[in-house]
């Protein structure tokens, strides 16, 4: 990895490192041969593979015995597996989810979200009552931008009560925070593999007994005839070790939240006009938004990489388009605002001299922006 | 460094791999190339808006221009995706669906991939109707039967480059002009022949090409598809997002993944020429031997226009299951990976006009940048042992 006293990489909700155990997991994997769909011995040793990774995905994430795991190329394929293929036509999502849920099919409900950013379960539940039609609830377990954790066992007895499914959208959360998809009574799930220190490139959508998605990919029958094509099973092989060392982490991952928490103070006292969002609600112990007013995302994220610091504005997918995070938004901050917020996600490996670096960049252009309106 | 060698770890040390086109071994190289992709250089490519994602990307666009220059196109032509079967769909739907209130017809040949009949047949519910084009005894299209089909009302035409199960190589320059005087557009899957034939997109009047990683000695989650950019190809992607890859693909790449096709592809066109050579000499040794060690043998596919690297041949009298179970440490398949688990018979050999009995006694025997001539001599010797134990007698003479 950079030697942390040149680089600060702070954008570990975009990507992170991939774990020495993955790394291994794979590099053991890539030096056989063999198709997990053959019968011949290479083929059956390459499928004793893939099926051990999918119990230890589906362990990871408390996915019934019962449950089925289909591998999928990332988080996008599986959150769109699940809205598209769950049969439901009626689809609500929250106001703050990834656009692969919020795009992913056509004609889906927004719920709307608290200004906290929590979803307003008031709007779900007139919703999920003004159609009788079976509707399919997606919410994320926790915010790609803002870190906020969602009130999903909530959501899923509300969803139920009035007969509709629920797709979470897990990939921030799972090896950040505690996720049990049988205690939650989620019915679909959504996880993607470079989230959790596993290769970018794979992920999976697990169902709930007894729920079955529509094959959008179609072929040679793999993944129980759920997704075609041959399993990346290197890549699957790397995810199942990410996924079972950021579990057994948890506890010491739940530790970032000191050091976020201290930089979230020491950024507010440099600017006291500086706009932290989420910060009274549940939220994944690495994830920080703040918006510096008057400047906007792309400067901050430019001067910072400037100074060898890497953040986000908004989530990775839409960095290079100018837009205002739709997240920030729906939460009620006006454009201007949402225009002036960046992302800074710690990693497991961070340390406090990366934030203090980025304190200090941050603090010089917040002074800057100081000098310019003195002057005006 | 042979990753054969280091398979054969696992297995016993003197088992032969014979199904690469079922998956092959990941190059040394290509590995090297990857690796510090997942740990060194992690960046999310489409994070552009600092050093970390900016170097990611930069791998991912020297990737993508190698793919491109291998078959002559423009890197902004191609598409990354997590394989060959995505990139099928893709191109086949995407196509079909973006045409279908001009052209509601596709049409493909019957020896195609499941995942390419599987998305023509998809179509179905989007009102596109589809024609499957038989193929000849050899397995080649009859052109003047392919042009027939070929009206005003077809939008696409998929043709595979080389067939996965029999090798036999369509012609698709002659496809190609075929497609371009009629106006249809014309998709191949390349998965078993890009790297390894000679594929030119503008002498070919290709306009959609699918390509594999693993089938070129990349890991396994990595293809691509070409989408030719003038005329200008268009297409309605398969599911959106975060509105990457063109808004064709979202999804975040895998700049490891993305950075050993295009070594690979580097690698492999660049070594395809001495290679071919090589592998003919390999597929000659292997014929030649079991030919002059055993009768009754049936070659199916036409003998010429062939990949290099595989051959499809029966037994008379000796079902294929009952061969590969005799020869556990020789990987060898009854027919394409994904359905080799079925005992359905290969709907690509029915389709040259085999019988059931023909059908199920095919193996397929694949070989490839790690085979070696000490390997196909083994291999020779107990496919001849064991098909003459199954026909209930000795291993007929040498010479004979």
């Amino acid at each position: 990895m950079n030697s942390p006293a040149a680089f600060s990489y702070l954008d570990h909700n975009a990507t992170t490192p991939v774990r020495e155990v993955a790394v291994a997991a794979m590099a053991e994997v890539l030096a056989e041969t063999g198709n997990p769909s053959s019968v011949h011995r290479a083929g059956r040793a390459a499928r004793h593979r893939l099926e051990a990774a999918r119990r230890s995905v589906a362990r990871a994430i408390g996915l019934a015995e019962t449950g089925t795991l289909v591998f999928t190329s990332g988080g996008t394929e599986a959150n769109l597996l699940a809205l598209a293929g769950s049969g439901r036509n009626r689809i609500l999502c929250s106001a703050i989810e990834h656009d692969s849920v919020r795009h992913g099919v056509a004609g889906t409900v927004e719920i709307a979200v608290e200004p906290d950013g929590t979803v307003d379960l008031e709007t779900l539940a007139a919703l999920l009552t003004a159609d009788r039609a079976p509707a399919l609830v997606s919410v994320m377990a926790a915010n790609n931008e803002t870190g906020v954790i969602q009130p999903i066992a909530d959501i899923v007895r509300l969803a139920h009560a009035a007969g509709a499914l629920v797709h979470c959208d897990a990939v921030q959360a799972i090896g950040k925070i505690g996720f049990d998809m049988a205690a939650l009574g989620t019915d679909l799930v959504s996880v993607s593999a470079h989230k959790v220190g596993g290769p970018p490139g794979v992920g999976a959508l697990a169902l709930a007994p007894g729920v079955s998605v529509t094959a959008r990919q179609r072929g040679g029958g793999q993944e129980r005839g759920l997704r075609a094509g041959t399993e990346n099973l290197p890549g699957i092989a790397g995810f199942a070790a990410a996924i079972g060392a950021a579990v057994s982490e948890l506890a010491t991952y739940r530790e970032l939240a000191v050091l976020r928490d201290a930089m979230e103070v020491r950024l507010q006292a440099i600017e006291p006009s500086a706009r932290l969002f989420g910060v009274n609600v549940s939220r994944l112990p690495n994830t920080s938004c703040v918006a510096l007013p008057g400047v906007s995302s792309e400067i901050q994220v430019m001067a910072l990489d400037l100074a060898g610091i890497g953040v986000s504005a908004g989530a990775a997918c839409s960095s290079g388009k100018v837009r205002p995070s739709h997240v920030l938004e729906a939460m009620g901050a006006g454009p201007e605002l949402a225009r002036s917020a960046i992302r800074i996600s710690l990693g497991r490996d961070t340390e406090a001299a990366e934030i203090d670096r980025l304190v200090d960049a941050w603090g010089a252009l917040a002074l800057r922006r100081r000098g310019k309106r003195g002057a005006a | 460094m042979n990753p054969v060698r280091r398979t054969a770890a696992r297995l016993p040390p003197d088992a032969v791999y014979l199904d690469y086109q079922a998956t092959t071994p990941v190059d040394p190289r290509v590995l090297a190339a990857m690796l510090p992709y997942f740990s060194e250089i992690f960046g999310n490519p489409h994070s552009t808006g600092h050093g970390f994602g900016l170097a990611a990307a930069d791998a991912v666009e020297q990737a993508r221009a190698q793919i491109a220059a291998v078959i002559g196109a423009q890197p902004r032509e191609i598409v990354f995706t997590s394989g060959a079967t995505e990139a099928n769909n893709l191109a086949i739907k995407g196509a079909a669906r973006f045409l279908k209130s001009r052209r509601p017809r596709v049409v493909t040949l019957a020896t195609e991939h499941k995942c390419v009949l599987e998305s023509v047949r998809d179509l179905a519910r989007d009102g596109i109707e589809s024609e499957i084009v038989p193929v000849e005894p050899s397995g080649l299209v009859d052109l003047d039967r392919l042009a027939a089909a070929l009206d005003e009302r077809v939008s696409l035409l998929s043709v595979m480059a080389a067939n996965n199960e029999i090798g036999v190589i369509q012609d698709l320059r002659a496809i190609g002009a075929l497609c371009r005087a009629r106006g249809v557009l014309l998709h191949t899957d390349a998965a078993q022949a890009f790297g390894k034939l000679p594929l030119d997109v503008g002498a070919m009047n290709l306009d959609l090409m699918s390509i594999s990683g693993h089938k070129i000695y990349a890991p396994k989650g990595i293809g691509a598809l070409f989408v030719r950019y003038r005329p200008r190809v268009r297409l309605e992607p398969l599911f959106s997002g975060g509105g990457q890859e063109r808004g064709w693909r979202s999804g975040t790449l895998s700049p490891a993944l993305c950075v050993a096709l295009g070594t690979a592809a580097e690698l492999a066109a660049g070594e395809a020429a001495d290679e071919s050579r090589r592998l003919a000499g390999l597929a000659r040794r292997l014929r030649d031997g079991l030919v002059a060690r055993l009768d009754g043998i049936e070659f199916h596919g036409d003998p010429e226009r062939r990949l290099p690297g595989n051959l499809n041949l029966g037994f008379a009298g000796v079902a294929a299951l009952d061969l590969l179970a005799a020869l556990p440490d020789i990987a060898l398949s009854t027919g394409s990976a994904c359905s080799s688990a079925e005992v359905e018979p290969s709907y690509v050999l029915k389709a040259l006009g085999l019988d059931d009995a023909g059908a199920h006694g095919a193996v397929r025997i694949g070989f490839g940048r790690f085979t070696t001539a000490a390997e196909i001599d083994r291999a020779v010797e107990r496919i001849t042992t064991a098909v003459a134990r199954l026909r209930g007698s000795n291993p007929g003479d040498p010479g004979r």
